[in-house]
């Protein structure tokens, strides 16, 4: 038999039993529209996700502690060192090529006032004045506090959005005093809208000097009296390509103030590139997981496959015998059989992946579920299709073609 | 006078089933030559090992001992596909249960054979007109796309006889070829054999009906497992005169 033989083979017996043959494709459909999609999904997270990173501000540098360098068992080693609101100043002076340096040290849980409104559960983010750089925020009416406002600890607050809108309804907050716990502050800015940004929603927060949350809202007394400790300096570099300079001086420089030397730093220091780096590899690990429990149905599909052609066999031993006596060998009946399951697992691919394909982009447009489709999903799904049928097409194949001729031409 | 080829030719032909005590002789020592031209019958009650003899004839099964020389090659311990393929080129059947595929048209069973022949590639339009050429000749030329339900059981088996001349085999094997017919589409069939018997096939035929075994010329007896008698055929049976037919073998 030559291969548009077998190939019309196959087809004709595809095709004389439509029903059972796209049941029996079915869960090859499912199988391949699964995987392509479960892919799909995980890389709309993920690209979702290093847009969110993104969009916390270009060409950041993150500096935070670290914490347990001593190995397991040992605890933190570093409780007198970490991040200290000094290292901002010295960054800001001392490395060239920087566009802000902003430090953040938040406090929540914090209830406003003012009248007869109360704001429950808010956020109170202590920065500096580059902040708005660095995280790229605008200021909507109003202005920042500055620098000295900074060194004074003055009592002045800058209103997310949202927050604004809720404490003052219908007046302009601008110079209004609110209670913030049992602390007046005055309104002296309000900022523009910016939204979620991975978890954080910049309108929903306010904005004070970062001396003041260390002199009036950091909780215990002990951290009052340490002062300035500081969880995350933001660093913004006016040019990427010179991160990795940037990068050495702030190294050596915190080496040297904190006293350590540059193998065993007490902070960490990462890009934006490394943290999208690290939540990619998060989402990957996902997406093998989903795309292992959906290649779990192609593999059921394939038990499907397996279960038609044994029956397939059995009901058409008369023929096999025939075909036997005729002058098919072993081998033109196993191809036969074989090439029918694969047929059936090959259509089912394609079918797959249309459905695949297809479903993602219904995903996108009305789903509300962001999708990216891979094409190495829609050829690693349609491959494993492909497998599956000569895997599971292999047994019934080779039951056929075992059959000897007398008993398969007796057989009723 | 040259003489004439041999077609079969067994020596000491056994075949038994299980061993030991449970051991069934099914053909005992069976030596029988059968030479171009002849048209044998091969007679016995059922159980009686004809058709174990026939399916090893059929190249459909091996011999347990002896020797079976198939046209001239020793066919005793061929593979299964090396049989395979003799049956493909060089057999033919007719079944009692014509075992035509179903789903297929008239002529594509025809055709069907030609798939399995390697030794002779055959476009599929090469095919059709071989196909159509043969079943013209058993006079079926405009059933051809007819399924097999759609036709008469002597339709039938004369779709499954053009389907053995289509490979023009050097010998055709029929097992009760009438059996699933009525007496008029039986004689029908039997004049079909008696003319490709005319034209110079080998035919070999099971029956275990007297009256289809007198249109042979040699009749061979098998009474458990032994070649009971194998006798030429006197009374030769008074064909009817039918209307010509090409019936020259299909040369490919």
């Amino acid at each position: 038999m030559n291969y548009r033989e077998i190939i019309h083979t196959a087809w004709q017996s595809v095709l004389s039993n439509k029903l059972r043959s796209i049941l029996t494709m079915l869960g090859v459909i499912i199988g391949v529209a699964a995987v392509i999609m479960m892919i799909a999904i995980s890389a709309g997270t993920e690209a979702t996700i290093s847009e969110q990173i993104n969009g916390l501000g270009s060409n950041l540098i993150f500096i935070n502690e670290s914490f347990n360098r001593g190995g397991p068992g040992q605890g933190p080693t570093n409780q007198k060192g970490g991040l200290k609101y000094s290292d901002v100043a010295a960054i800001r002076d001392q490395v060239s090529g920087i566009a802000g340096v902003a430090v953040e040290q938040s406090e929540s849980s914090l209830t406003a006032k003012v009248n007869d409104i109360t704001l429950e559960d808010l956020t109170l983010v202590g920065t500096t004045p580059d902040y708005t750089t660095v995280r790229e925020l605008e200021v909507g009416s109003g202005r920042f506090f500055t620098d000295e406002e900074v060194t004074k600890a003055s009592k002045v607050v800058v209103l997310g959005s949202s927050v604004a809108e809720s404490l003052f309804p219908d007046g302009d907050p601008l110079g209004q005093v609110i209670m913030v716990n049992d602390v007046k502050l005055t309104v002296i800015g309000v900022l523009s809208p910016k939204g979620l940004v991975s978890g954080t929603d910049f309108d929903e927060q306010m904005y004070c000097p970062i001396q003041l949350v260390f002199k009036k809202f950091t909780p215990s007394m002990f951290a009052r009296i340490v002062g300035d400790r500081v969880r995350m300096i933001y660093v913004s570099v006016a040019d990427s390509t010179n991160m990795q300079n940037v990068i050495n001086q702030i190294t050596i420089l915190l080496a040297n103030r904190h006293k350590v030397s540059t193998d065993s730093l007490d902070f960490n220091i990462r890009t934006q590139d490394e943290i999208i780096a690290t939540a990619s590899s998060t989402t990957e690990s996902f997406r093998t997981l989903l795309a292992g429990v959906a290649g779990v149905s192609l593999i059921v599909g394939g038990i499907g496959i397996m279960n038609i052609m044994l029956v397939s066999v059995t009901e058409r031993t008369r023929e096999i015998g025939l075909r036997q006596a005729i002058g098919a060998t072993p081998l033109d009946i196993r191809v036969q059989f074989l090439s029918e399951a694969l047929m059936l697992s090959l259509f089912g691919g394609i079918l797959g992946v249309i459905v695949g394909v297809g479903g993602s982009y219904i995903f996108n447009a009305v789903g509300g579920m962001r999708t990216v489709v891979l094409p190495y999903s829609v050829f690693l799904s349609f491959l494993s299709a492909a497998l599956v049928g000569i895997f599971f097409g292999y047994v019934p194949a080779k039951n056929a073609a075992e059959l000897d001729p007398i008993v398969a031409l007796r057989h009723e | 006078m040259e003489p004439k080829k041999k077609i079969i030719e067994t020596i000491n032909l056994m075949k038994t089933y299980g061993d030991g005590d449970n051991e069934v002789i099914a053909v005992n020592s069976i030596s029988i030559t059968i030479t171009e031209g002849e048209f044998v019958a091969i007679m016995g009650p059922s159980g009686s090992g004809k058709s174990t003899l026939m399916n090893i004839l059929a190249c459909l099964d091996r011999p347990t001992s002896g020797q079976y020389i198939l046209n001239g090659e020793d066919v005793s311990h061929h593979s299964r596909t090396e049989l395979a393929r003799i049956r493909g080129r060089e057999l033919g059947f007719v079944f009692q249960s014509f075992n035509l595929l179903p789903r297929m048209t008239a002529i594509e069973n025809v055709m069907l054979p030609l798939m399995y022949r390697p030794d002779k590639p055959t476009t599929m339009q090469e095919r059709k007109e071989m196909a159509m050429k043969v079943l013209t000749s058993v006079g079926l030329g405009a059933r051809a796309d007819h399924l097999p339900s759609e036709l008469s059981g002597g339709q039938q088996q004369r779709v499954a006889i053009a389907r053995v001349l289509i490979n023009d085999p050097i010998l055709i094997l029929a097992d009760e070829p009438t059996g699933n017919l009525d007496t008029k589409s039986s004689e029908e069939i039997m004049d079909m054999l008696h003319e490709l018997h005319d034209r110079g096939r080998t035919i070999v035929m099971v029956t275990h009906e007297p009256e289809i075994a007198a249109h042979t010329e040699r009749i061979l007896h098998i009474r458990d497992g032994r070649l009971h008698s194998d006798e030429k055929n006197g009374h030769h049976y008074a064909r009817r005169v039918l209307q010509p037919i090409d019936m020259q073998p299909q040369k490919i």
